[in-house]
């Protein structure tokens, strides 16, 4: 409480401030199912994620003042999210050595060939190609992408992100954001791969 | 053919991209494999957020 009594410019700057508040938190809470699906993704389990996902918004509607109105607030949530992820210790565990990826890694069409050469016909449409792939088989292979690799795959793939958005959500380059998309995208056709249904 | 994927090329450059996969089948067949597959593993992993989670964060709102 101040003692002296409030002036009208101080009144209508509270106002306006409190405006500004429910507004961010309004458009924030739309944003929470597209923040959970990425999050999801991005951690190991549901209840990792359901915990991830409400820190980072205890933490975004503390931190309110921070956020640049116009901006794109998917990506200032995400990025949030994304440092209490590192926080909670998951940079702890080791990313393989390169020599074990390499031997993971698939060639850019590897998927498509093998899949398509599973099929009888001759020239098979797309559709059935990826008709050899079950849900659960993909939810697997993604899982199995070294996490480095999958959050770029995740942020791009699945978030929809542009690789500016993901390079400043992971604090690293848009070209590191972009080899990792391309060797984490082979690495999942080769996990897909290796679990397609055979025809 | 990433870049093009991604929507993270010039519009001479996709223009350029485009001519190609209209000349070339081996291209554009494995092209629309890219993007259907790309679309599929997003619908395939997409799980939809609990009703109790949605609410834990509703009440997280300041009070008016």
């Amino acid at each position: 409480m101040s003692d002296t009594a409030p002036t009208t410019a101080d009144t209508r700057r509270l106002a306006q401030e409190a405006r500004d508040r429910v507004r961010f938190e309004e458009e924030a809470l739309e944003l929470s199912d597209q923040v959970y699906r990425v999050a999801r993704r991005l951690a190991g389990s549901r209840e990792e994620a359901e915990d991830l996902v409400q820190q980072a918004y205890e933490r975004a509607f503390r931190s309110w003042r921070q956020y640049t109105p116009g901006t794109n607030l998917r990506a200032w949530l995400l990025r949030i999210l994304t440092n209490l992820n590192i926080d909670h210790g998951r940079r702890q565990q080791r990313t393989p050595q390169t020599t074990s990826i390499d031997q993971n890694e698939a060639g850019d069409y590897f998927l498509y060939n093998k899949l398509e050469s599973q099929l009888p016909d001759e020239n098979p449409d797309e559709e059935r190609v990826l008709e050899r792939l079950s849900q659960d088989s993909i939810v697997d292979a993604l899982a199995d992408v070294p996490h480095d690799f999958r959050d770029v795959i995740v942020l791009v793939d699945i978030g929809e992100f542009a690789y500016a958005d993901a390079a400043q959500i992971l604090d690293i380059p848009i070209g590191t954001v972009m080899s990792r998309l391309h060797r984490g995208r082979r690495i999942l056709k080769k996990n897909l791969a290796d679990k397609a249904v055979p025809a | 053919m990433q870049p093009f994927i991604d929507g993270a090329l010039s519009d001479d450059e996709v223009a350029e991209a485009q001519r190609h996969l209209e000349r070339c089948s081996w291209c554009a067949k494995r092209y629309r494999f890219e993007e259907r597959l790309r679309h599929y593993v997003r619908v395939a992993v997409s799980e939809p957020m609990s009703a109790e989670l949605k609410a834990k964060l509703a009440a997280l709102r300041t009070p008016l």
